[in-house]
């Protein structure tokens, strides 16, 4: 299983929490050819991300393979607080998946 | 001496070879897909069978609500940073696509209660082609696209 995948950083201004986070991936299309060979690398992309502030759902992206390689996302939402909690969690088309937890600063 | 560890050697090699013909195979795939993942919306050759596919409709309708942020020319089509800044209210989901690529719905973001429309990403374009945002509240789609220039593409090899 993949570790250390994910860096992200949650930030508080005003009332909205910006989500920055970046993730180590292939993302591999499966229309790519390995130059030596000729043949097809086979697919592998990451197909759900899912973000949780307090345990409960504020982002769920479904993603198919034309997500760049080594994904970037950012999105915001409202009504957190300094120091609450906010994971992130993500699973590839080959079962693959890492997670990360942090305090949104 | 020396046959015996040729002889182990062989025998790790030969095992070896039976894992990887098993992944191969398809014996030993990873659990499936997860059942939300929306394949057919994700394999769907146009716009509007891909949107079908998402939201049971093709309908949208153009919103100045919906600002959509994208390059006007993306020197490497592997990259184009995208990002939509939407002021309709209650936003559920916010989709990114690609109208000329093979399969042109690159993503789909499910929000939360408290989630503001926004969203930004970095997403592959083939080529040259207009860019969708389409941002679903209530039960209508609200759209603004942006065409982007793209001098090498980014999904072949």
């Amino acid at each position: 299983m993949p570790s250390n995948t994910i860096r992200i950083r949650a930030r508080l201004s005003g009332d909205v929490t910006t989500v920055k986070a970046l993730i180590s991936h292939p993302m591999e299309t499966g229309n790519r050819k390995n130059k030596k060979t000729g043949k097809l690398i086979p697919a592998h992309f990451i197909q759900e991300v899912t973000c949780k502030h307090n345990g409960s759902d504020v982002l769920d992206a479904l993603w198919g393979t034309a997500i760049s390689k080594n994904p970037y996302l950012s999105f915001k939402f409202k009504g957190a607080k300094k120091g609450d909690s906010l994971s992130l969690h993500w699973v590839d088309n080959k079962g693959e998946s890492d997670s990360i937890e942090t305090k949104i600063g | 001496m020396t046959s015996m560890k040729r002889r182990t050697f062989l025998k790790g090699t030969l095992t070896v070879g039976a894992v990887t013909v098993a992944v191969g195979a398809g014996l030993l795939t990873p659990r499936t897909v997860l059942a939300a993942w929306p394949q057919g919306a994700f394999q769907a050759k146009t716009v509007d069978d891909a949107l079908k596919a998402l939201f049971n409709t093709d309908q949208m309708s153009g919103s100045d609500q919906i600002k959509l942020r994208a390059p006007d020319i993306a020197e490497n089509g592997a990259v184009v940073p995208v990002s939509v800044d939407s002021n309709i209210s209650n936003p559920t989901s916010v989709s990114i696509i690609v109208e000329k690529n093979p399969t042109p719905l690159t993503s789909k973001w499910d929000l939360g209660p408290t989630t503001e429309g926004f969203v930004s990403t970095r997403i592959k374009m083939g080529k040259t082609s207009k860019v969708i945002a389409v941002v679903k509240a209530g039960d209508k789609l609200y759209s603004a696209s942006k065409e982007v220039k793209v001098t090498i593409g980014g999904c072949g090899g």
